[in-house]
């Protein structure tokens, strides 16, 4: 897709990630679909190609390379038409990487980050609880100091790489009585003692990424484990909130896409009443509309992408992106399924899957209600009081 | 009536819906069971085991089992009750009553109904499958695909090509064992909702079937046919009508309970200004589905208004499932909560029984548009 945005650098980029995904990921899409997980083979693979530290400095073993780039990467892996494949991997780089780098001291960068740039170890970020979802102000798990450690206690819930990472990204309260004003961000190794990985979630979609309940019982983290300083995660969450929706813009948009390609080229073949389906008016202007609404999208997520990458303030364009392409994928999706009648139902189509994968999209990373609720007072519809 | 299906539902089948869904089928007790009940003919005469009540006790059935909290084993039963047998009772002979209507009502025999092929779902008119004629017999060549029930089926009401007439001319409707030789049961369907009914591909491999086997007048089948997809689409819209009912209803419940910044979600006006929505365009598609039952049930066959019914209460149904999987929030992405079930589930309606576009063009040519 030609955009200004895109140098021919970064499409040259593309082809070669284009390459890679025809090669090394589609033929195992529906393995690791039933496997629940994709082998941990992939990240090291993914690593070794660079894939895994685009964004991040050539010190540590990454690219050194602009976010456009990174979200190159972004989309064609999403365009292998797995949700699931596309969060394994974005979530390890894309998502929980980006706070080591960002707030991590030096210590902690040779020791984490740099590891997981060569996908050597897998990383997953730890918010959510089961009883705190979309208000992250109200989570219950604590971080109490203990000497030159952190005891930490709770549970986190829907964390993807939740079942292999070898360390999570958790956010904690080490002051209960300040509401968000009293979170830290922790780097925790699975193999402490009292990690437990309580459960692996069965999901509607996105099969092919592992998830999990994390239960952590007097989980005994070093007070060097701290990221950035105490107090202030829930600034550096929300900050990093800001590259993860528009990593779920740029991944709906892929998906959609996927799903109209395979939507047009069924109508081309599929014959009924004595013509292709794609000589039905009905059905073309249908098609038509589901590539409107993904430009949409699309556009609202790149001039996202372009002002976040200019380092600007682009909350409103971010939220607004996720909120319209979580959307928008579900829409084109469960067309592109009609379109394909019957055999839309069926497992061997790959449609059935991408209707799946895309009906999260509406949910993780912020539902659309809490994307509403934020611009509700990012346009001053609400006036801050 | 509805309180003694509703206990039977809840005893007999909700608990054991997540079982059949992994399992991929419902057990053929079961079905023995809700013969046993009166279940299966409730609308038809007392003269052939039916309890001889009307058209609105199947409404009350299908609505009712809905609430099994699946829509796999429900549409599994409604073909046995409304798609596979009502042909037979409107078009057999009393052999045919005797040998395959009886048994159905009674649960003893498992029906299907075989209209889709491969390469004809939407165009009803243009399928293949061909009878011909063999001295006192038919044998018949050909497949049928989508047929729910029918891996484990008894018989299969089919609508065959019985001559060289072309298009919609030349159809018949038959009556057919599956144990007969000739015929395979070549898969069994992998769907992604709608797990607990088990659904086949059949091949028709020289199946000898004898003239009593026709049912009805040879030629009249696209009339026949026709005639069964009103009341299967009735039917249908029923289902929907209760799926989205008890989808609704698990969304009020959930919001009422869960907290999100110190207080319910319903108590978010974004979020109770859709369960209001949700509850309207419910009520909209369940009054524009009784109306047209009241029309059917008085011997009319209202097929613009059964068509309009089946197109709004389809897509009602799997809207409300959607918003009410949204008001779950992540957990209704997790296989352990129903939710994704009834999500999977609904979105079948707007395609099987007709899509929602072969609604519309069957609603624009009866308003000659």
């Amino acid at each position: 897709m030609s955009h200004w945005i895109f140098t021919e650098e970064h499409q040259m980029f593309r082809k070669s990630v284009q390459k890679f995904v025809e090669k090394e990921i589609l033929p195992h899409v529906e393995e690791w679909e039933q496997a629940g997980e994709v082998p941990r083979q992939l990240f090291r693979r993914c690593g070794e190609l660079g894939y895994l530290g685009l964004k991040f400095p050539k010190e540590y073993g990454g690219a050194g390379a602009d976010l456009v780039t990174e979200a190159v990467f972004i989309e064609e892996l999403s365009k292998c038409g797995s949700g699931g494949v596309a969060a394994a991997i974005g979530a390890h780089a894309n998502i929980a990487m980006t706070p080591v780098w960002k707030y991590g001291n030096e210590q902690q960068k040779r020791k984490y980050l740099e590891p997981a740039i060569r996908g050597e170890m897998i990383t997953a970020l730890g918010i959510t609880e089961p009883n705190a979802g979309s208000d992250v102000a109200a989570i219950a798990t604590t971080a109490r100091r203990e000497g030159d450690h952190y005891i930490l206690n709770g549970s986190k819930m829907f964390i993807t790489n939740g079942v292999h990472a070898d360390y999570v990204c958790v956010a904690a309260k080490t002051d209960p009585s300040r509401g968000h004003r009293g979170i830290s961000l922790f780097i925790v190794e699975s193999k402490w003692p009292g990690f437990r990985v309580g459960k692996s979630l069965r999901k509607l979609g996105w099969r092919s990424s592992d998830t999990a309940e994390l239960v952590f019982e007097d989980v005994r983290v070093p007070a060097e484990n701290l990221l950035g300083e105490e107090n202030q995660g829930f600034y550096y969450i929300m900050k990093n909130f800001q590259w993860e929706r528009i990593w779920l813009a740029l991944s709906s948009v892929a998906l959609a896409e996927k799903a109209l390609e395979d939507a047009i080229r069924y109508s081309q073949e599929r014959t009924q009443f004595g013509r292709t389906l794609s000589q039905f008016q009905a059905l073309r202007h249908k098609m038509v509309d589901m590539a409107v609404d993904l430009e949409k999208a699309r556009h609202l997520t790149y001039y996202a992408l372009y002002k976040y990458a200019q380092g600007e303030d682009a909350v409103i364009e971010t939220t607004m992106a996720k909120a319209y392409a979580g959307e928008m994928v579900s829409r084109v999706t469960d067309m592109a399924l009609q379109i394909h009648g019957g055999n839309g139902y069926m497992m061997e189509y790959p449609v059935q899957r991408y209707w799946r994968d895309a009906r999260i999209q509406s949910i993780g990373g912020g539902t659309t209600q809490i994307m509403n609720e934020i611009l509700v007072k990012r346009l001053g519809i609400v006036e801050n009081q | 009536m509805r309180k003694v299906i509703r206990k039977f539902v809840a005893n007999e089948v909700a608990p054991y819906v997540e079982e059949w869904e992994e399992k991929g089928e419902f057990p053929r007790e079961i079905v023995k069971r809700m013969g046993e009940l009166g279940f299966l003919g409730l609308r038809y005469p007392e003269e052939v085991g039916g309890q001889g009540g009307d058209y609105f006790s199947v409404i009350v059935l299908a609505e009712e089992m809905a609430r099994c909290g699946a829509g796999g084993f429900p549409m599994a039963i409604a073909v046995q009750t409304d798609m596979a047998t009502p042909p037979i009772l409107e078009f057999g002979t009393p052999d045919q009553i005797e040998r395959f209507l009886k048994p159905a009502i009674r649960g003893e025999k498992l029906a299907a109904i075989g209209i889709t092929e491969p390469n004809h779902g939407s165009d009803v008119a243009s399928i293949q499958t061909r009878a011909v004629r063999d001295g006192d017999d038919w044998v018949i060549n050909g497949s049928k695909t989508f047929i729910t029930n029918g891996p484990r089926a008894d018989f299969i009401t089919m609508v065959v090509r019985t001559s060289d007439k072309p298009g919609y001319e030349g159809l018949s409707l038959f009556l057919v064992e599956l144990d007969r030789p000739g015929v395979t049961i070549s898969r069994k369907l992998d769907k992604v909702g709608m797990r607990s009914s088990d659904t086949a591909e059949i091949v028709f491999d020289h199946v000898r079937v004898p003239q009593e086997n026709l049912l009805g007048e040879e030629g009249k089948g696209f009339y026949q046919i026709m005639w069964q997809l009103q009341g299967e689409r009735l039917i249908g819209a029923a289902g929907a009508v209760g799926m989205a009912q008890y989808a609704y209803e698990l969304a009020r419940d959930y919001a009422k309970e869960r907290k999100a910044f110190h207080r319910p979600l319903s108590q978010f006006q974004v979020v109770a200004h859709l369960l209001a929505e949700m509850a309207t365009e419910i009520e909209a598609a369940r009054h524009l589905t009784y109306a047209a039952a009241y029309r059917f049930a008085r011997g009319e066959v209202p097929t613009k208004e059964i068509s309009m019914a089946k197109l709004v209460a389809a897509q009602v149904a799997h809207w409300v499932a959607d918003r009410a999987l949204q008001i779950f929030g992540g957990y209704g992405y997790m296989m352990e909560y129903p939710i994704q079930r009834i999500w999977r589930d609904t979105r079948l309606y707007r395609i099987g029984g007709g899509t929602d576009e072969i609604m519309k063009e069957i609603i624009a040519k009866q308003m000659n548009i």
